[in-house]
């Protein structure tokens, strides 16, 4: 099997993008990327697009096949990667594939989503289209799942709301240093905790923002990257699982059994365990899941995670294991089939030095990217090459 | 109208009921879980709902007991007084969201079913 690279990674800027849509997104990104990795566009072999929903968003299909006419990379394979929120993660892992099993020597990876056209509440509904028939008749939402969640954790736990402020705070500081997130502004606890209620005991600053957005990742076998450059990124581990489609079904509604057996895989794919992690990117679309992710990957032990953070574990500059150094999706944004790849690019640039004042000491990096409610989750361990 | 689970060969219940239950056991028979009573598990008033859909909209998770097993379902409650460890009972509506409002093809399910009231 070969070793599979990353040579360039690219974002666009994540917000409100009025007249650009999706393959507008798209494209930039993978200019950008080709731009950044060095290559030509007719060296692409296969492309893969993570994106959710264009179809329901904006009416446009085929989006693999019209972004390969775009790029001018005809006559490179394509392929659409939906994976509902871990779409890009998901896209992670089909490009590994590729070039790992030697289909490809150059693999262009591409996520996106146009969301911010629509209302809240249509936003909300195409994402909760997801959920089983008996659960979308009650009008369930990916936000009430996390206040449903959220709740029981805080109860069980004894944890303190504060904390899950505490997540949020941490996360909007990370993102003010980042050019391409959503909000570049820090918030305090205390406009953390009285912002609006959103699903009880969740309140505004607990979720992430509707984006419009797109990032890219160029991968290809280790020995073909060393063609381009000496500064590059190694997948060393990655995995996907899944969880009951049905949220309630769950045995225990504080573990996401597709962290646990993804972060699993993927620590063993690649030798490491926690505590080898450097930096992590958790996927933060609710605060809630930042506690349950590090919980799943065994950064902390069930229902103890919430002391982490209270104790600055997981700060940027001064904690033992900086998580979400770019601000999260809480605040660089979730354009749905873009935001695992995101991920990617953050580590990236944390592993290749090029973080700039986001920059931490890191040789290992983790990104977990969640669909659903957990339903589907990809977890990627990466190294720097040096 | 009934709130019908499944129960496997294994002797497990789940609500909405598959194909196939845990270990791949096949489903045996049904169950209405609108004659028993369950226990609020938790609860949230979701203030931000999608088209068709109440605002606010007060979900619980609850937890049956049928004979001994247990099995969780998921829905709207009937009032927003609710606490965690609450008893509640289902209580039929007809239309729990507006069919058509939302994204899903109004056809490809049902709309009607239980609401969770505090006894």
């Amino acid at each position: 099997m070969e070793r599979v690279a990353i040579i360039g990674a690219s974002m666009t800027q994540f917000g409100q993008r009025e007249g650009e849509w999706v393959m507008d997104l798209l494209a930039e990104a993978g200019i950008d990327c080709l731009e950044d990795s060095g290559v030509d566009a007719a060296d692409v072999e296969h492309l893969y697009v993570s994106n959710m929903a264009s179809g329901e968003f904006e009416g446009q299909t085929g989006v693999p096949n019209a972004l390969a006419h775009d790029l001018d990379a005809m006559p490179a394979y394509t392929q659409r990667v939906d994976q509902t929120s871990s779409s890009g993660g998901a896209g992670i892992f089909a490009a590994w594939q590729s070039v790992a099993s030697g289909a490809s020597d150059m693999t262009l990876l591409v996520g996106g989503e146009k969301m911010t056209h629509k209302t809240t509440g249509e936003a909300t509904d195409v994402i909760a289209s997801l959920t089983h028939p008996v659960e979308y008749k009650t009008g369930v939402t990916l936000p009430s799942f996390a206040g449903l969640t959220a709740r029981h954790y805080l109860e069980r736990f004894d944890a303190p709301r504060d904390s899950l402020a505490k997540v949020a705070v941490k996360n909007h500081k990370n993102g003010v240093d980042n050019p391409h997130a959503q909000f570049r502004k820090e918030i305090d606890e205390e406009t953390a905790l009285e912002s609006p209620i959103v699903a009880d005991p969740l309140r505004l600053y607990d979720f992430c923002p509707i984006t419009d957005g797109s990032a890219a990742l160029m991968l290809c076998p280790e020995d073909v990257a060393q063609e381009y450059t000496d500064n590059y990124v190694v997948i060393s581990g990655i995995d996907g699982a899944t969880d009951t489609h049905v949220v309630h079904e769950r045995e225990d509604p504080t573990v996401m059994g597709g962290v646990v057996e993804s972060g699993k895989g993927a620590y063993e794919m690649s030798g490491y365990g926690p505590d080898d992690i450097d930096v992590a990117e958790l996927h933060d679309m609710f605060t809630i899941l930042e506690f349950l992710q590090m919980e799943g990957l065994g950064f902390a032990e069930q229902g103890e995670a919430w002391k982490l953070v209270e104790e600055g574990y997981t700060e940027r500059d001064t904690g033992e294991l900086p998580i979400n150094t770019s601000g999260g999706l809480k605040s660089k944004g979730h354009p749905l089939g873009a935001s695992g790849v995101a991920q990617g690019v953050e580590i990236y640039e944390q592993l290749v030095g090029e973080a700039g004042p986001r920059q931490v000491d890191a040789d290992v990096g983790l990104c977990c990217n969640v669909g659903g409610f957990g339903n589907c989750v990809i977890t990627t361990i990466m190294e720097a090459a040096q | 109208m009934t709130m019908e689970a499944t129960r496997y060969e294994d002797g497990s219940i789940s609500y909405p009921g598959h194909p196939r239950g845990p270990g791949g056991s096949e489903p045996v028979e049904t169950i209405d879980l609108s004659e028993y009573s369950a226990e609020v598990i938790t609860w949230t008033t979701s203030m931000a709902t999608p088209p068709g859909v109440r605002e606010p909209n007060t979900l619980v998770i609850v937890e049956f007991d049928v004979e001994g097993e247990s099995v969780r379902a998921i829905g709207q409650a009937t009032t927003d007084e609710i606490e965690t460890g609450d008893e509640v009972e289902p209580v039929y509506v007809d239309e729990l969201r507006e069919p058509g409002a939302g994204i899903r093809e109004p056809e490809s399910q049902d709309w009607d079913g239980y609401r969770f009231e505090p006894v």
